[in-house]
């Protein structure tokens, strides 16, 4: 689309929605927010991109790549526990980190697949 | 403290994101299917392994106790039917390898038949009715987007009266969770037992009762809520018929047999009588639909229907021998099942149709293929020695010490048109001449050769009938007295 106004804010939204999306997926550990938000703001800020410019160049990988790593991440978070002994998903807490926050970027990037999935073939549908 | 409840959740789980990262190569995706399918076969025989040994199989997942945290429990009818999904998704998934088109596995036939298996394998697993939803809900939408793969339109027409109905199904199902959590304050289903055992008002919990019925009776397709199988069942390719068929609406057969035993138990001369009734009307129903259709898969639909009837007649008569006999019909009835749409998909390849009229010679043609459709055709009609007959035979044995006559009655009636039905089909298919040239597509022996295995396997449960019906004698113990199964879950007796 050519448009002046739409090329220069998301120039200027698209890093900052990137941005935002990561500290409401960090966020989302003891309050308001988590993966799904976050993933939702993350694939918004792609799709932005994608309005903007060419379909493919707004995003390096393939949406499923970002389902299929998101989807095995969250698998691998509950599997930690089994290895020890620990029924599935029983949360195991680090210093800072967490099998939780593993699950929930997991999640993030599941939806942000989903998400850009269905604009990418809209998008296409329509050009 | 066992992983091992947890493996048939996984395995299908892992092969699908899996498959969703490689989702342009189709090579990688069939094997990660096949080796998936597999191994839920050989996790599914590992845990009845291990139930058989060690008793009923509890996990608290993630460590929240019993009846606040989700459990997922295996008791032997669990185990069952996980190794029984376990095979037919193997099955399904060598016969896919000839069956589905390049262009329904470039849209991902393989990981959302996996999606569909962990599904089914949830619903069997899981010890909370809430989760029993939101599984039976993961297996709907594999199922949804399986029967409208390819986009053709009879499959579409098909798919539109499957999911419609379904929907009115969940609906209910969730208004009937949520009724139930407002009476009982807990969906733990084991927690619910104990509960719903000494409730105040048994005409509510009989209420509630009926609305479960309800809901589990659309998904597996019982008198007067099977309108939807006969009408989407046959549109799909033959693989993805074959796991409906031999599956789908045996989760809901679970789903009835575990509430009816576990949870609503209060007034069982109604409830149980009931199930008795429907019983009885959903063979007739089903066999006389069979007696009236021409298209090979539309008999076995309408088969599907009446066949649930002997299921569901175990449980109407709710005594331990009669419950055997249900999970002996279960075993027998998924594999023959299965195997009958198998064959009508070679017998397609051979003929060129699914229509009987435009079928014909194939006696003369491929004797092997003839016997190969004896045996499941047989076995359905419960023939001796073969699997069928074992399984009506306990039935029929414990509707007799009931004195339930009635039902007897139509089982043997049932049982006869049902041989009627084979026999309409070995005569147009297989005993006349064919009507036509029809130069026959050649059949891939990965199409062979789960048949042939289905086959072997029903001839095998026929002369082994002994161990397989002690396990179903054991699995209905273990139904009728769920002492263990809610000590399993609570931790405690109660």
């Amino acid at each position: 689309m050519n448009s002046i106004i739409l090329t220069v804010t998301a120039r200027v939204l698209g890093p900052v929605l990137l941005l935002f999306s990561l500290f409401v997926l960090f966020r989302g550990h003891q309050e308001p927010g988590g993966g799904f938000a976050g993933g939702l703001l993350a694939a918004s800020a792609f799709s932005i991109r994608a309005i903007r410019k060419d379909v493919e160049l707004s995003l390096p990988v393939e949406p499923h790549a970002l389902i299929g790593t998101g989807l095995l991440l969250a698998v691998s978070s509950g599997l930690a526990s089994v290895v020890l002994g620990r029924p599935f998903m029983t949360a195991i807490w680090f210093p800072y980190v967490s099998t939780v926050l593993l699950f929930d970027i997991g999640v993030y990037l599941t939806v942000m697949g989903v998400v850009l999935m269905t604009v990418y073939a809209l998008a296409e549908e329509k050009s | 403290m066992n992983g091992f409840v947890v493996l048939p959740l996984l395995i299908p789980l892992v092969s699908a994101a899996s498959s969703i990262l490689f989702w342009r190569r189709r090579m990688i995706q069939r094997w990660l299917g096949l080796s998936s399918s597999f191994l839920l076969l050989g996790s599914g025989l590992l845990l009845l392994y291990t139930i058989r040994e060690h008793g009923i199989q509890a996990m608290q997942v993630g460590g929240w106790p019993a009846p606040f945290g989700i459990t997922l429990v295996a008791d032997l009818f669990t185990g069952i039917m996980v190794t029984l999904a376990g095979l037919i998704g193997s099955a399904v998934a060598v016969y896919s390898v000839a069956n589905i088109d390049a262009r329904r596995e470039t849209f991902g036939f393989h990981p959302l038949l996996q999606v569909l298996l962990m599904g089914v394998s949830g619903a069997f697993l899981t010890g909370d009715i809430f989760n029993l939803y939101v599984w039976f809900e993961v297996m709907l939408i594999a199922s949804f987007v399986l029967l409208g793969l390819g986009g053709e339109r009879k499959q579409l027409e098909g798919g539109f009266k499957y999911v419609t109905l379904n929907l009115v199904s969940s609906a209910l199902f969730l208004a009937g969770v949520g009724l139930l959590y407002g009476a009982a304050g807990t969906l733990n289903m084991a927690d619910l037992a104990v509960k719903l055992r000494n409730a105040n008002e048994p005409a509510l919990v009989t209420a509630l009762a009926m609305i479960f019925l309800t809901a589990f009776g659309i998904k597996a397709a019982v008198f007067p809520l099977f309108f939807w199988l006969p009408a989407s069942y046959h549109t799909p390719p033959v693989a993805i018929s074959a796991v409906f068929a031999g599956l789908l609406t045996k989760v809901g057969v679970y789903a009835i047999i575990r509430v009816f035993t576990l949870v609503f138990v209060q007034d069982v001369a109604y409830t149980h009588g009931l199930i008795l009734g429907i019983s009885a009307l959903t063979m007739i129903t089903g066999v006389l639909g069979a007696a009236a259709q021409n298209d090979f898969r539309r008999i076995l639909s309408f088969h599907i229907v009446s066949q649930i009837g002997y299921m569901t007649m175990g449980l109407g008569l709710y005594t331990s021998i009669a419950l055997a006999g249900s999970v002996f019909y279960i075993v027998h009835h998924i594999i023959v099942k299965t195997n009958l749409f198998l064959i009508s998909g070679i017998v397609e390849r051979r003929t060129g149709s699914f229509q009987l009229k435009q079928m014909g010679g194939l006696y003369h043609a491929s004797p092997l293929l003839a016997l190969l459709f004896l045996i499941p055709a047989f076995s359905l009609a419960g023939i001796p020695p073969l699997s069928g007959f074992f399984a009506k035979f306990i039935l029929i044995r414990a509707g007799l010490e009931n004195e339930e006559y009635a039902i007897v009655a139509v089982a043997l009636m049932v049982g006869l048109l049902t041989l009627f039905s084979m026999t309409k089909i070995w005569a147009e298919a297989f005993w006349k001449p064919a009507p036509n040239e029809f130069g026959p597509r050649p059949v891939h022996r990965t199409m062979w050769a789960p048949a042939v295995a289905l086959a072997v396997l029903t001839i095998c449960i026929g002369f082994g009938a002994g161990p397989v019906y002690e396990l179903s004698e054991q699995t209905a113990r273990q139904l009728m007295d769920p002492t263990a199964y809610i000590q399993a879950v609570l931790g405690v007796s109660r």
